[in-house]
């Protein structure tokens, strides 16, 4: 084989964010395959993904694995710059930005639990305001609203919980934290 | 499972509960409906109050559709078209709530404060 002439160093940290990246991508094939009654209702089991990464690494590399799940997700799925894939977008990065502001809420009574839940309701608000404004600018699109809300709440509670369960485990174990570059 | 939530994590879920039943109340009966705009052929026929009960024929090639509106409602109550369809529709209640009956061509649509848009293509 002919050595390539160009050469990408990627650092622990890059192969770290894309394992989760991967992981996130993995978890959103299963999303897909759940058949839900509703179109529109995800559980978003990708999330459990970027909540863990949050806790353990930051926000910084939360925001890495998020965004490059939506993007390799959405080329995967075949859904690059489509309608869905501006959709994922607006509604990741508003997840994103209520991370950032529930940060602030102290670690101590609030865990994973409270940001997936936030997390999932800024989602969904981003996502119905995207929709309204450039797609189906309608007010009846108000009335999938609270079927919306309820499913945020349903799958960011389950979401958090998996995502509390495998930080505890980790506490519990004491694994040894791989220093990240 | 209690362990892994926490103090703030049940204030959490409390407010979302609530936010949610909310929303659920919320959208029920907000309509914002306050006009209703009937159409016959493409051409505007009458645009009346929602909230001022009422029947008004609206001449159609078929024949006449009678549109009723009631107790902040409306609806098309009869129609000569062969499949009924905007009968069927019932009460339009929320703001940009339409029925159509083409073969008549007769349109009845609820309007709120704003004008919306006619159709949308993407």
């Amino acid at each position: 084989m002919i050595r390539s002439t160009i050469e990408i160093f990627a650092t622990r940290d890059d192969h770290h964010v894309s394992r989760m990246a991967a992981l996130a991508i993995g978890l959103s094939f299963v999303d897909a395959a759940i058949p839900l009654p509703v179109p529109g209702i995800k559980p978003g089991f990708a999330n459990i993904v970027v909540l863990i990464v949050l806790a353990r690494y930051g926000l910084r590399t939360a925001i890495w694995v998020s965004l490059l799940r939506v993007l390799a997700g959405s080329l995967l799925f075949g859904a690059f710059l489509s309608p869905g894939f501006f959709l994922s977008l607006c509604g990741a990065l508003c997840s994103l930005a209520a991370l950032f502001l529930a940060s602030a809420l102290p670690e101590r009574f609030f865990g994973a639990v409270s940001r997936s839940i936030i997390a999932a309701f800024a989602h969904i608000s981003g996502q119905l305001m995207l929709a309204y404004f450039w797609l189906i600018p309608h007010v009846g699109l108000f009335s999938l609203a609270p079927f919306f809300a309820a499913a945020a709440l349903l799958f960011g509670t389950v979401n958090g919980l998996v995502a509390a369960h495998f930080l505890e485990c980790e506490k519990v174990e004491a694994v040894p934290q791989v220093p990240i570059q | 499972m209690i362990r892994l939530i926490r103090i703030g994590d049940w204030l959490v879920i409390l407010l979302a509960m609530v936010f949610v039943g909310f929303l659920f109340a919320e959208t029920g009966h907000a309509g914002g409906a306050r006009q209703v705009l009937i159409r016959k052929g493409g051409e505007i026929f009458a645009e009346v109050s929602l909230f001022k009960d009422r029947k008004i024929d609206v001449p159609g090639p078929l024949g006449v559709s009678l549109v009723v509106i009631s107790g902040g409602a409306a609806r098309v109550a009869k129609d000569p078209g062969p499949r009924q369809y905007c009968v069927r529709q019932g009460w339009l209640r929320n703001e940009g709530d339409a029925a159509i009956c083409l073969p008549n061509q007769v349109s009845v649509e609820l309007l709120g404060g704003n004008k919306r848009y006619d159709s949308l293509n993407y």
